[in-house]
Parts: structure tokens; C-alpha cells; sequence
């Protein structure tokens, strides 16, 4: 379970110092390019651009149509307009639900019903990219992993070893804002 | 970075990292200084004595080795060890077991020279291991990117050659390794995995070369098989399944650019024949899946290439079926073996394809032609093939298109899909693990090309699998005479698909995993009785090898549940024909012996 309760926000800034050492080590060019503004996770006060649309207009909670399939956004530091597309780890999935449905985790993270997932797999790497209507399920189709985002995207069938990082999010002068950045490491972890 | 000298440095690292927080908590006694980074630790002598894999053990292995993925160039499987016998058989033990510490489908051979063993696992890790007593003795382990996309999370296995191990990272680089200390001796960029581009084969080695292909038929990348000098890693040549405008064969694929993404991935290690210096490789579906939007046959997807080892020049192909557009991957190399037909001897090529068929072709030093192909699946996709050249036609109403749902069978995952068959030139019978019962739907969707991502252009919801009304099984093992082209046994397995490779011995004894209760088979070559079963700790997916240490033969095959068996079995489940078992995952090596 390892990152699934523990690696909150308030964490992440020891476990990577901790991790910076031995990546240096590992993949110097990979760390350095992650400190480009285009490859920095999600941070506070970004706004979320569509991956696709005619745009990057900042997404507002209206322009998701209740309990449609996911729309696929990208962070974007609102004061140099810089969408974070660098690094696909930082394509976030998003849902408009009915918040009565949510548990107390999931309500507390989401803006007038909607939700933000890390858009990755936590298996190895696919996009998240199907949708069940009628359960309400969000699925891998790599490898069919089940996640359920109504609960803090709990892995509820597949082989995936744990939930999606989510994404909290507010509103600001109505537009979707991340209230914080991911509740856990986005993507999949290589086993030693 | 083996693992004696990767571990010093996470103890280093963790030192420095507890030292921090020590120094926050006065009270805490200093810790002891950590051991100095002192030279190497010894190598051990099995390693010291470590015998030099030469071209010439290549081409004629010892009988107590595994030297390459199917032990032999001509991709038989086959072990002329007959120690363990059908007689005998039954008392096989296991002698020793070791887990890998890796999830995912485990699918290499446990390759062994000289009492050497390397096994490669998911999550970019090579083990060398005494194959007789089980003491590891080194661990390799590449970091794997964090932003890959890494569909089929695998290893296939290692190449030797000299002292060396080549290794085919998960992230398209292809790795020498020094045989004695798994210390890395050169690395060589095959692809850029940000391109969906991504390795899960065992390198071929010949003619002095080191050849992989490249996975990533989903993700619009372009197939191509490169060859590297063994040596030193310097790329030698490089060439693609897909022709690029003017090349031979671009002729079959329309004006656009969808050649640039036309998929013919290469995720199995070729055959080799010697004699004509020819290598054969089997190439994957095109991409996106629908042909209907790259209308053409689209040379070389679905394919067998010859590649001249020296050059990578193209001297001879095999299409197994024009346009594809059922995501059936032809990856497999044909093996090489002669057989009679119509009081001849064919210098043939024989391959149980995932379309369905069983084919029969001719190789010579520049061309392959067809000889003769039949169903050994339920297929309802091709009404005939042509008597000459072996084109099948197509019922139309069985092919899926962009907009347009069509059922067929066998599935996307085919009659066979990746695991190998076995031939024995005991019995002359060919040995082949199929699904047999299996059909699908399946619909298209216009599809945009973003590197790196998913580009199979259909819809996940218009993936629905079925099964034949009233069949009672779907894993089957079969055994074909390739003299008579007749299926002589097989064996069906009722309440599991199958994903076994197969390895046939000199003892008249087949071995193979593959189904979902865990078990490792033995069966009468000559009969498909099983002789023998043992319950292993996972779901075995792995190519058994066999070897001989001090005179005693060994069976050894990896366990490890994942990627398409657990896949198929995911969706079987959805489909509600069988319930099938929870099957845990985690990787381990097994070695069985008489006891």
C-alpha cells in the first residue's frame, strides 16, 4: 500500500529530498528537466486547460456536463500561461458528478462536483482513458484496472496496486483552481 | 548497477538520510560508521571459470545448455537431454526456488551456460544465478523511467555471446553486460521511449551482431529490427517493417503519412539460419488497428521478413494476411525445419499464426514462398487462401472498420498469440498452445496521433469478447505432423485459456505452464498425456528451459502471473462464460530435477 495513505502532501517535500539524492545518482537528466516549469507537478493556483479543444481556455465547473465521461486537462501556471504538458505525468482526468455520492475524502477535494485525478495508471503507465456510465467507474484499458471516483479513485478491480493520486481542486471567480497538488506520487513505480 | 555495489549506496544514501534526522534527535546514540567503499567483493568462481559463449557454441550448443532464447537458431525449443523420461518423469521434485521480486508476467527462458544461469524479469532486471544450487550471484537493475507507458511490462529474456549478457531494456536501450560481475560494459540507444517505442524481447545474437526490435504496435510507433556490434555496441544497421515513400513495398500503403505510425512492431527474438546467413522475424499489427484507414496490404505488418544478418537487407517476406485490421500481431519467427510434401523434401518454414492458421512455407536464400495453410482454430475471417501464393481472401462482414462493428473469430489475441510452439524431431510433431472457442467484437474510431499515447483508434467499450455457443474449453495444446499436415492429439484444458510456451525433450516429455491453476505440465510427446504436474506460486507464463549440471538434467521455468494471460483472463471474467480463479502475481524461479 506504501504511497496510498502516507504520502500526503505535507510529506512530499522530505520523501523528495530524500529521493533527489538517489536520482541524481540514477538519471541526472531526467531530474534537471523536471525543473522546467512545463515539467513541475501541478501546483497551487494553477488553472486546468483542456488537452484537446480549439483553446486553452481555463476550465470552468459548467463547461463538464454532469456525469459525463472524463475530460483531460493540463495544469497552467496562470501568471506565465505556461501549460504543463512536459511531462505526461501531469495529465489530470476530470469529472463532474453529483457530490452526494462522494465520501468525506472525496467531497473535501472536489469543486461544486467536480473531481481531478492524476489522468496515469498506476499499473504501468497507460492513460486512464474509459469510462463506465452506469457504474460510475473510471477504467485503465490497458490492463482493466477499476477505479472509483467517488471514492478517492479506490481501486475496486484490476491489477492496479493502488488508487490514482488525486488533484484537489476550488473554484476562483469560477473557474476549476488545484487547491493542492497530488495526494500521492502520479504514475507507476518501479518495484525493487 | 549490480546489486552488491547499488546496495552500498542505498545504505550510504540511507545512512546520510537517517544521519539528518539522528541529528534532530540529540538523545539518539551516533551510529556506527558505515563499512568503506572497499573493491569489489570477490568474484565467485563459478564466475571465475565462466566459459566464453563462442559463434560456433552458437550455432551447435553443448546438450546440457540453454544458450538462447529457443536454445537453437532454427526456434525448435528443443532439448536433446532425455534423462527425464516418460517413465520417470513423475518423480520430478522441485530442487531449489527463488523469487525475483517483480509482479508482472515473467516470460523469459532461464538461460544457462556451463551451470551459469540469467533469467531476465519485468522492471528492467537480469539475475545470474547457480543453476545448480540456486546462490545468486549478481543482480542487475536498470532504472525504468517514471513517464513511460509500458503496455506489456515483460522481459523475454537475455542474449549471450563471449562474456557478455545483452539485455533489451523496457525503455529501448539495449544493454551489454560483463557476465561475471553484471557490471554494465556499454549501452546503446535503440528508440526514444517518449515515442511509445518500448523493448520486451530477447536479443538475438549472430554474426557477431546483437539485433532487438521494438514493442509499441498500440502506441504509432514504426517497427524496425537494428542490429548493434557485439562488442561495442556501435548501431550496425537498422531496418524497418514499414517502408518509407519509394522503398520496396510503400507501394502498399497510401500517399499520406501513415507510414510514419504504421505500427509492424518486432517483440520476439528471430530465427537464424546459418547457412544462408538469413535471419527471420515476425512483425506485429498495423497501426492504428483499423486498415480501413491505411488502405493497402501494408508491407511488411503481419509478416515474416528474412533480414540478411550482415546488411539487415530485406531478401524475402511472407504477408499472413493483407491490411490488418483484427490486431493480430504475427511476431513469432516461423521455425525452421524440412518437411515432406508430395514425396519431397521442403527446406520449410512452419508457423501456427495468431490469424488462425497454420502455415507452411519454403524458405530459400531469397525468397519465401508459400506452400500450403489450414485453420487449426475456429477462423471465419478468411474464405480461401489463394492455392499459389497463400493471399487469404476476406469475408468482408468479418473485418472491423472505422465507424463499423464486426465479430470474429479467434480474438485479437488469436489462436496462439506470443508463446512459442516446440518441435521434436523424435516424434516430428509440432506442438502448439492455442485458444481455441475464442471470438470478439470489435468497432473503429477516427484516432489523432499524440506521441507517446495510446493509438489504436477504437473505441474500449466496442471491445466485447465471446465464446463459440457450447464449447467446452478454450486452452487447448495441440500436436500437428508436419508430414502429413494432420493434427495428431490434443489437449484441451477445461476451465483455463492457455499461455504456456512449450518445451519438448529428447525424454519424449513436453513442458508447459500457461494455464490459470498455477501448474507446471509434463505430457507424453507422443500421446499429449499428462504425465506429471506442480503447483507453482503463481501463474507460469514463462519459456521452460532445460540443462545439465554434473551429469544430472534439470527442467527450470519462471512463474509469474501478468500481462495478456491476466488481460484475457480479466475479460473472460467480464463475459461471464467461466469464472475463472484469482491468479496472485510475483515472480520466481523454479528448477526441477529426478529425484
Amino acid at each position: 500500500m506504501g504511497c496510498e495513505f502516507r504520502c500526503g502532501a505535507a510529506r512530499i517535500g522530505r520523501r523528495s529530498a530524500l529521493g533527489l539524492g538517489l536520482s541524481l545518482a540514477l538519471a541526472p537528466r531526467l531530474v534537471l528537466a523536471q525543473t522546467e516549469p512545463a515539467r513541475e507537478r501541478p501546483k497551487e493556483g494553477d488553472l486546468l486547460v483542456p488537452v484537446s479543444g480549439p483553446s486553452p481556455e481555463p476550465l470552468k465547473p459548467e463547461d463538464l456536463q454532469l456525469d459525463a465521461k472524463q475530460t483531460f486537462a493540463w495544469p497552467m501556471d496562470p501568471d506565465t500561461k505556461t501549460v504543463r504538458s512536459g511531462s505526461r505525468l501531469n495529465k489530470v482526468l476530470l469529472l463532474r458528478l453529483d457530490p452526494e455520492g462522494f465520501d468525506p475524502e472525496t467531497k473535501e477535494r472536489a469543486a461544486e462536483g467536480v473531481v481531478a485525478y492524476s489522468a496515469i495508471c498506476t499499473h504501468t503507465g497507460c492513460d486512464v482513458i474509459s469510462w463506465h456510465p452506469d457504474s460510475q467507474l473510471l477504467e485503465c484499458p490497458c490492463h482493466y484496472s477499476l477505479y472509483n471516483p467517488k471514492e478517492a479513485a479506490k481501486v475496486v478491480g484490476g491489477p492496479s496496486p493502488r488508487r490514482l493520486p488525486a488533484l484537489p481542486l476550488k473554484t476562483v471567480d469560477g473557474r476549476l483552481v488545484v487547491a493542492k497538488p497530488f495526494t500521492g506520487r502520479a504514475g507507476f513505480q518501479q518495484q525493487m | 548497477m549490480p546489486e552488491r555495489f547499488r546496495l552500498y549506496r542505498t545504505v550510504v544514501a540511507t545512512a546520510l538520510a537517517l544521519g539528518f534526522s539522528a541529528a534532530t534527535v540529540s538523545a539518539q546514540k551516533p551510529l556506527p560508521p558505515l563499512p568503506k567503499p572497499e573493491t569489489p567483493p570477490p568474484v565467485p568462481s563459478i564466475l571465475q571459470s565462466y566459459k566464453p559463449v563462442t559463434a560456433d557454441r552458437l550455432k551447435q550448443p553443448e546438450e546440457s545448455d540453454w544458450l538462447m532464447y529457443r536454445r537453437t537458431y532454427d526456434g525448435w525449443g528443443y532439448s536433446p537431454l532425455a534423462q527425464i523420461n516418460t517413465e520417470n518423469v513423475a518423480r520430478l521434485k522441485p530442487v531449489w526456488t527463488l523469487a525475483t521480486g517483480q509482479i508482472e508476467g515473467h516470460q523469459a527462458p532461464p538461460i544457462v551456460n556451463n551451470g551459469v544461469m540469467f533469467v531476465a524479469t519485468p522492471g528492467n532486471q537480469v539475475l545470474a544465478i547457480d543453476a545448480k544450487a540456486g546462490n545468486l550471484l549478481w543482480r542487475f537493475k536498470r532504472p525504468i523511467p517514471e513517464d513511460i507507458l509500458l503496455l506489456h511490462p515483460t522481459s523475454r529474456g537475455v542474449g549471450l555471446l563471449g562474456d557478455k549478457v545483452y539485455f533489451a531494456a523496457a525503455d529501448a536501450v539495449l544493454v551489454a553486460l560483463d557476465a561475471k560481475t553484471g557490471n554494465e560494459v556499454w549501452n546503446a540507444k535503440v528508440e526514444d521511449y517518449t515515442h511509445g517505442y518500448y523493448m520486451s524481447l530477447a536479443p538475438l545474437v549472430a554474426d557477431g551482431k546483437v539485433m532487438v526490435g521494438v514493442s509499441g504496435g498500440e502506441l504509432g510507433v514504426r517497427g524496425f529490427v537494428a542490429a548493434f556490434d557485439a562488442e561495442t555496441g556501435k548501431p550496425a544497421w537498422k531496418t524497418y517493417a514499414v517502408p518509407a515513400p519509394g522503398e520496396p513495398g510503400s507501394e502498399t500503403w497510401p500517399q499520406g503519412d501513415q507510414w510514419k505510425t504504421g505500427g509492424g512492431s518486432v517483440w520476439i527474438t528471430g530465427a537464424y539460419d546459418p547457412q544462408t546467413n538469413l535471419t527471420f522475424w515476425g512483425t506485429g499489427n498495423g497501426g492504428p488497428w483499423m486498415g480501413d484507414q491505411r488502405p493497402g496490404d501494408n508491407l511488411y505488418t503481419a509478416s515474416t521478413i528474412a533480414l540478411d544478418a550482415t546488411t539487415g537487407k530485406i531478401k524475402g517476406y511472407f504477408q499472413y494476411h493483407p491490411n490488418d485490421s483484427w490486431d493480430w500481431d504475427e511476431v513469432n519467427p516461423p521455425i525452421l525445419v524440412d518437411y515432406q510434401r508430395n514425396g519431397k523434401t521442403v527446406k520449410g518454414l512452419v508457423y501456427a499464426a495468431r490469424d488462425g492458421y497454420l502455415w507452411m512455407l519454403e524458405r530459400t536464400a531469397d525468397k519465401i514462398n508459400f506452400v500450403d495453410g489450414k485453420p487449426f482454430v475456429k477462423q471465419n475471417v478468411f474464405t480461401k487462401l489463394d492455392p499459389e501464393t497463400g493471399r487469404p481472401e476476406i469475408d468482408p462482414a468479418r473485418k472491423p472498420g472505422t465507424g463499423k462493428k464486426a465479430e470474429f473469430c479467434p480474438s485479437l489475441w488469436g489462436g496462439k498469440d506470443w508463446p512459442p510452439v516446440a518441435y521434436s524431431p523424435k516424434t516430428r510433431l509440432l506442438y502448439v498452445p492455442a485458444n481455441e472457442n475464442l471470438c470478439q467484437a470489435l468497432t473503429g474510431e477516427p484516432v489523432t496521433y499524440t506521441p507517446g499515447e495510446r493509438y489504436t483508434g477504437v473505441a474500449p467499450a466496442s471491445v466485447v469478447f465471446s465464446v463459440v455457443p457450447g464449447a467446452d474449453h478454450i486452452g487447448e495444446l495441440q500436436a500437428w505432423n508436419l508430414d502429413t499436415g494432420q493434427k495428431v492429439w490434443s489437449h484441451p484444458f477445461a476451465n483455463s485459456q492457455l499461455w504456456g510456451p512449450v518445451l519438448a525433450t529428447a525424454g519424449g516429455v513436453l513442458f508447459m505452464g500457461g494455464t490459470n491453476d498455477r501448474y507446471f505440465h509434463a505430457f507424453d510427446a507422443a500421446s499429449g498425456k499428462i504425465l506429471w504436474e506442480f503447483r507453482t506460486s503463481s501463474g507460469v507464463t514463462g519459456v521452460p528451459s532445460s540443462f545439465q549440471v554434473d551429469g544430472k538434467q534439470y527442467v527450470a521455468v519462471l512463474s509469474g502471473w501478468g500481462v495478456d494471460a491476466a488481460r484475457m483472463q480479466a475479460r473472460l471474467n467480464v463475459a461471464k462464460t467461466w469464472e475463472f480463479p484469482d491468479v496472485p502475481q510475483g515472480g520466481s524461479v523454479w528448477v526441477f530435477a529426478l529425484d
